[in-house]
């Protein structure tokens, strides 16, 4: 299985968020199905996945919000999934805020407090608004606010709880590209001060790397891949993850033979080294390689560099320069189309469209997938049938 | 209109402020003047003659003059003061009741009825398609000493063999909230329906329990609708007379009755239009200090 979860996941702290065998059915559909995992304390983690993935009904049931179908939302060694919303340990900042506009912003802040009956707030309104930059601005209503400080508003008014979880439910959404960069660094430097676990829920897989130490794919209702952002992008170990989180080109072929901690795997032809012992010959494999890990060079590629041992021929159908880079597509002779993007730092070899060239990468480079995974390989990964009724 | 941005001294160059020819100034008071025109016609000319009128005196035979005398406000206070009281008093009782059943109808319709929700606001409105008059009377068979409300009451002994339902305060009260429920629940529906219901689930989320959440957040932002509901059910049931008619005694009657009588009967007309500008001012009062005390600090 890809999925890793609670298993073997990081060693299991006293206040981790622990979701186990959690399923969602709304009728025939199911929203979520049969998710374990967990999620550290003090971490920030990121559920990741396209709309209606099932990552925002997933984010409702740790919330209180919607009722398991079945399975555990356990703090530690308690089980939650029983309790009333208002009962949870857990705040939520919702994708739209839903800040109440009849109240003001010191008031909006200080709604949780005030439910649990604590008196003298002001102190502490004042210092939590300060927190997200705005001060001065509690006598503000919500509806005087713009997108990004009604946005902090909604962290202050979660946070101020003091949550063992924060959920957040796509809170960036709203907010342009320049606004949302500076909000993620600011979510991130607010998660460290206060130490509180935050569950993002986002669609952006940018957004997610950016943020969290953790992320988990949902792909249908289910966790395709869990990991660091780096472990994700550099060892994907389904199409649909490496398809997700960056580019990827993705080749299949047969097993020829183990070559210690090596396969040889033969694509249409071409011998290719693969990390790993992927299978008993004669097995199919499928394998990938990052865009930018792969050269597009004229002649032998080992003269270049000897570790580039991995070379597939092919012409060069399409550049575009994209300032940063230059991105290449090559046509293999089998037809299928190779992404390779160089980094414009001075001293390419100009490849011009029409050229033959060797697409060329170092072995290591290569992360194998795993077999029979039906995912879609998509570039884009289109909504499943399977929708939750509240979109994510 | 004219620019501000003129000189500290009052020798402000001319040159520099943007000329707006007088004809062009006219404009704004031109397109006023239809709205002024109805208000006159409507509104001011009505009242002033309702003010004079109050303050004749004379006889029906002899013809009424205009005299000032103040003396008639103070004549039909004394003499009607039970039945202004009452007015307000089963009005007040109305628009009490009126709420109490329009609230959770109102909010029934906003939240829980989905597909039902059109049907359920044509239910609301359908009894306007009959006559005013006829719903009263249908009152009055339905609360008759002979009917099946009484009877049944009678039967299972929460009502004495010879206690009644018509001509009670209460088939007035009754009759009141019934004939003003639709312009308390359609307010209300309005301002319910424009809420976020992510709104209950965010108080939810922040420790608020339902009743509380309800409280704190579905009330407030309920309160215009709150407002409108009770002034379009309080006002005209304070000078209604119809269902006393229908419904009352002659020795339970409300402030419209006198006035009606005053007006078609006695035709006493001084009387009947001080009784008509006392039942206006006090309605005024009330109306102003509920909404300052209500309205200024919660309505948006």
């Amino acid at each position: 299985m890809p999925e890793r979860s609670g298993a073997d996941g990081p060693a299991l702290g006293p206040r981790d968020l622990r979701l186990v065998g959690l399923r969602k059915a709304f009728g025939s559909a199911v929203a979520v199905d049969d998710l374990t995992l967990t999620v550290p304390a003090g971490s920030f983690f990121a559920l990741l996945g396209p709309s209606g993935c099932g990552k925002t009904t997933t984010l409702r049931m740790v919330a209180g919000l919607e009722t398991p179908t079945a399975g555990q939302v356990l703090l530690g060694e308690e089980d939650i999934s029983r309790r009333r919303p208002y009962e949870r340990p857990v705040n939520t900042v919702f994708q739209s805020y839903a800040l109440f506009p009849h109240l003001s912003v010191e008031e909006n802040v200080a709604f949780g407090l005030r439910r649990r009956g604590r008196k003298n707030v002001k102190g502490v309104v004042a210092e939590m608004l300060e927190l997200v930059e705005l001060g001065g601005f509690g006598r503000r209503r919500p509806g005087q606010l713009s997108g990004g400080q009604q946005q902090r508003v909604a962290v202050a008014r979660a946070l101020i709880n003091e949550p063992e979880v924060l959920l957040l439910d796509e809170p960036l959404g709203a907010l342009d590209l320049k606004l949302r960069r500076q909000m993620q660094l600011e979510l991130k430097r607010i998660q460290t001060r206060v130490g509180s676990t935050f569950v993002h829920v986002t669609h952006d897989q940018e957004e997610a790397m950016t943020m969290a130490d953790t992320i988990a794919v949902m792909n249908a209702g289910r966790v395709e891949q869990l990991g660091t952002p780096r472990e994700l992008y550099e060892r994907p170990v389904t199409r649909y993850v490496a398809n997700f989180l960056g580019q990827s080109n993705i080749l299949d072929g047969s097993v020829v033979e183990v070559r210690g901690n090596e396969t040889l795997v033969d694509v249409h032809g071409v011998g290719l080294l693969v990390p790993g012992r992927l299978g008993a010959p004669g097995s199919t494999a499928s394998f990938g390689v990052r865009p930018e890990k792969a050269l597009a060079v004229a002649g032998d590629p080992t003269h270049r560099d000897p570790a580039l041992r991995n070379a597939i021929p092919g012409t060069v159908t399409d550049v575009s320069f994209t300032g940063l880079s230059t991105q290449y597509v090559v046509r293999t002779p089998w037809d299928q189309e190779l992404g390779v993007f160089t980094q414009n730092a001075g001293g390419e070899t100009l490849v011009r469209r029409g050229d033959p060239v060797v697409v060329a990468w170092r072995p290591e480079h290569t992360f194998p997938l795993a077999a029979g995974t039906g995912a879609m390989p998509d570039d884009e990964p289109a909504a499943p049938p399977v929708m939750a009724p509240v979109s994510s | 209109m004219t620019a501000l941005l003129t000189t500290p001294t009052g020798a402000a160059t001319p040159a520099e402020e943007p000329t707006v020819p007088p004809e062009r100034r006219r404009v704004p008071y031109l397109l006023l003047l239809p709205g002024l025109l109805w208000l006159a016609v409507f509104f001011v000319v009505p009242l002033v003659t309702l003010v004079s009128t109050s303050l004749q005196t004379g006889s029906l035979e002899e013809g009424y003059a205009l005299t000032f005398s103040w003396s008639t406000y103070s004549d039909v206070w004394s003499t009607y003061s039970s039945q202004l009281l009452r007015s307000f008093l089963y009005a007040g009782s109305a628009t009490v009741l009126a709420l109490v059943i329009g609230y959770p109808l109102a909010y029934a319709i906003a939240f829980k009825a989905h597909r039902w929700r059109n049907l359920m606001l044509v239910l609301v409105v359908a009894p306007f398609f009959t006559s005013f008059l006829l719903r009263t009377l249908a009152w009055k068979i339905v609360l008759a000493d002979d009917g099946w409300v009484v009877g049944a009451l009678q039967t299972v002994g929460l009502m004495s063999d010879t206690g009644r339902l018509l001509a009670t305060p209460a088939a007035v009260v009754l009759g009141l909230t019934y004939n003003f429920l639709p312009f308390m629940v359609l307010p209300l529906y309005a301002s319910l329906e424009k809420m976020d219901p992510l709104l209950l689930e965010a108080a939810g989320d922040l420790h608020a329990t339902p009743v509380t959440a309800f409280r704190t957040v579905t009330w407030p932002l309920s309160l215009p609708g709150v407002v409108a509901g009770t002034l379009l059910t309080f006002i005209p049931a304070a000078g209604d007379y119809v269902n006393v008619q229908f419904l009352g005694t002659p020795n339970s009657q409300m402030i419209g009755n006198v006035i009606e009588s005053r007006f078609l009967t006695v035709l006493d007309y001084p009387a009947a239009a001080a009784l008509s500008i006392t039942v206006m001012a006090v309605v005024l009062i009330l109306v102003v200090a509920y909404v300052r005390r209500v309205g200024a600090r919660e309505l948006l």
